[in-house]
């Protein structure tokens, strides 16, 4: 079975700091990691690949340094990697992300799944991963949580809803996003991070990924940022100190003035 | 190709691009501002906020596309077993708000089976009209027959701005009919608005985890499409005496239903999930609940004040509670009228999944916990007290 992962690298949110006197994210020196909804992705992909046979190629587009990524996916059993980069790749909406990302799977060729994360955190979109699949006119099962049977031409996974889920099945190939829960990611083990390092990761520009100019990076964007601005900050209200008895007392009769649970 | 730079004998050195900048990609050298491309994304937020127009962003031949006769507002009318579900109300509210502002009609689509009744009380919620796809091929919610017909009815209606509600279907749907038209789409938006000057939607979303906040602009193709986050829109109120709009039905052939997936059963998980997004109160637990069995206690509340249970990051991970219920980066974002942090210290993984919460009361024994930053009303001592007596309290002050 060919499978397809599709990852992100973004800021490490455990190492961002606010900075309290302009309550701006310090981005200075964060360290850039693998998004956390895709490690589910690659874990997911290797065990498929553990049971099913076959290969599992991660797939990024990003500056340089986002090689790191396809080295963290490799570390942990997937078999190669694809680097995407490109000046001309930058300033990319989902639209225009979506295309690229499709041009080169249709470059990587034969595929039975496609997997992806669910949403990167540093935008929080989940929208390139439909983007990709309506790109290659193939069927998609979005905020997947569960694989209940994969066979050679059909999955039926459980796609999370807002009150349970739905049990989906669909022809391969297919593309699925993940939600956290689905598995649990391994740690790389020590061979792994050995091959991972000693890994030969091609770089595709836009010439060898075969992308239109005319639909990526930022020309291919029909979306772009206007403005960013940093929400006013929330401060601290009162504070409820002492005995129990009197906390809870202070906190009702504040409750109760302040009309909190008023009709 | 597009391109950014900094005009030296312009820049300031002023640094309000640094601070701007999503990706740190912007350092001072001396007085100048200098732009690391390798880090860049042209996402262009640099441009605005410089005060002397020293950053110019070359966009590079922008596509004459299609922003030409597009008339009208649309919000995709969700339904789920046949119900109009809530989030369609306040995309009517705010849609009705957009449509008066740009002088044109606010249409409603609706696509399901047996659906027809149901555009009744979407006139009455304010729709002027109400383009309707019903066909029993259409009763279970599936991304290839809908993603169709939406994209159908955009190409051949023309509509100028389509508004989704960012659920699991809409998220799901929009993203692959938007690439299908094609034109841009703009996630989870949190404010809507029309520019005076140029009649653009500005879409504004949290980015970062909500840390900071995007206006966005889709200029050159129509329709600018958004999904909308639930429960920040207005709902549009419901008018029994307004008069029913014209129906539109759209023709759905066999065609048009074809689908490579199908729904086999669909799951409620009454026991397990209740619906953090659309509570009013939420009573979370987090470390300091110190067990699975304590999460009980933080019930008895939620019930007393007819809210609902939520959970940090460390209690999910810990398999307390289900991950469901999880709040936060990883888990779900939520904004009810009031929201009980109890023995969660607010790491910011935590606080950017709730601390747009109308009001915080955060319960912890350590009194410089972060959470007591953010929260309206802070509780220091200890949540096994607390909280049975805030249950009891609540208990008789509420009994109505």
């Amino acid at each position: 079975m060919n499978l397809i992962v599709c990852v992100k690298q973004v800021p490490d949110t455990t190492d961002v700091k606010i900075d309290p006197a302009t309550n701006t994210l310090v981005r200075q020196g964060v360290a850039a990691v693998l998004n956390p909804f895709d490690a589910y992705a690659v874990e997911e992909a290797v065990r498929i690949k553990e049971k099913h046979g076959g290969k599992v190629t991660a797939l990024t587009m990003g500056p340089p340094q986002a090689v790191q990524v396809l080295r963290d996916a490799i570390a942990v059993g997937a078999d190669e990697g694809i680097l995407l980069s490109d000046r001309a790749f930058a300033g990319a909406d989902t639209l225009a992300t979506s295309n690229t990302l499709a041009q080169a799977i249709r470059k990587i060729g034969a595929f039975d799944l496609i997997l992806c994360g669910k949403q990167a955190v540093d935008g929080d979109t989940a929208q390139v991963g439909p983007g990709i699949a309506a790109l290659l006119d193939i069927p998609q099962i979005i905020f997947v949580r569960a694989i209940r049977e994969l066979s050679a031409d059909k999955i039926i996974a459980e796609r999370m809803t807002e009150d349970g889920f739905d049990v989906v099945e669909s022809t391969l190939p297919c593309l699925i996003s993940v939600v956290k829960g689905i598995n649990e990611p391994r740690l790389p083990s020590l061979r792994g991070v050995m091959t991972s390092k000693k890994a030969v990761i091609p770089t595709w520009t836009v010439q060898e990924t075969g992308a239109d100019p005319e639909r990526i990076g930022l020309k291919g964007s029909p979306t772009y940022v206007h403005k960013i601005f940093t929400p006013p900050a929330r401060t601290g209200g009162r504070k409820f100190e002492g005995e129990t008895a009197q906390v809870v007392e202070a906190f009702v009769k504040a409750a109760a003035e302040d009309k909190l649970f008023a009709p | 190709m597009a391109s950014i730079q900094v005009i030296g004998d312009k820049c300031i050195g002023c640094k309000k691009c640094v601070k701007v900048c999503p990706f740190g990609a912007i350092e001072m050298q001396g007085k100048l501002a200098v732009i690391d491309l390798s880090k860049c994304t042209l996402c262009g937020a640099c441009v605005e906020p410089c005060p002397v127009e020293a950053i110019v962003l070359d966009r590079g031949d922008r596509p004459a596309g299609a922003a030409d006769d597009s008339r009208g507002v649309w919000v995709f009318a969700e339904q789920r077993g046949g119900e109009i579900q809530s989030v369609v109300f306040e995309l009517l509210g705010a849609g009705r708000r957009l449509a008066a502002a740009r002088g044109c009609e606010l249409a409603a689509v609706l696509i399901g089976s047996g659906v027809e009744e149901r555009a009744g009380l979407l006139f009455r919620r304010g729709a002027d009209k109400v383009y309707l796809a019903d066909h029993p091929g259409l009763r279970d919610y599936r991304d290839e027959p809908y993603a169709r017909l939406l994209t159908r009815m955009i190409r051949e209606y023309k509509p100028e701005i389509v508004l989704t509600g960012a659920t699991s279907i809409g998220r799901s749907l929009v993203p692959r009919a938007a690439v299908q038209v094609p034109t841009g789409l703009t996630a989870d938006c949190t404010g809507l608005e029309i520019d005076p000057s140029s009649g653009l939607l500005l879409q504004t979303r949290p980015a970062f985890g909500g840390n900071i906040m995007a206006t966005i602009k889709c200029e050159h193709h129509r329709p600018q499409m958004a999904t909308v986050r639930h429960k920040v829109m207005e709902e549009a109120p419901e008018d029994p005496n307004r008069p029913a709009g014209e129906l539109v039905r759209v023709s759905v052939t066999e065609a048009d239903l074809a689908s490579r997936t199908n729904v086999l059963e669909t799951v409620k998980e009454i026991e397990e999930t209740v619906n953090i997004v659309e509570a009013d109160v939420i009573v979370a637990g987090g470390r300091g609940l110190k067990g699975p069995e304590h999460f009980a206690m933080l019930g008895e509340l939620a019930k007393a004040l007819g809210g609902a249970v939520g959970a940090s990051r460390a209690a999910v991970d810990a398999g307390w509670v289900p991950y469901s219920h999880q709040v936060g980066q990883t888990g779900k974002t939520v904004k009810p009228k009031i929201y009980f942090a109890c023995g969660i210290s607010g790491a910011i993984q935590h606080l950017v999944g709730m601390s747009s919460s109308d009001i915080i009361v955060a319960v912890n024994k350590n009194p410089d916990a972060p959470i007591f930053n953010v929260a309206t009303y802070g509780l220091v001592g200890d949540l096994f007290e607390i909280v049975p007596e805030l249950t009891r309290r609540f208990k008789e002050t509420l009994r109505r």
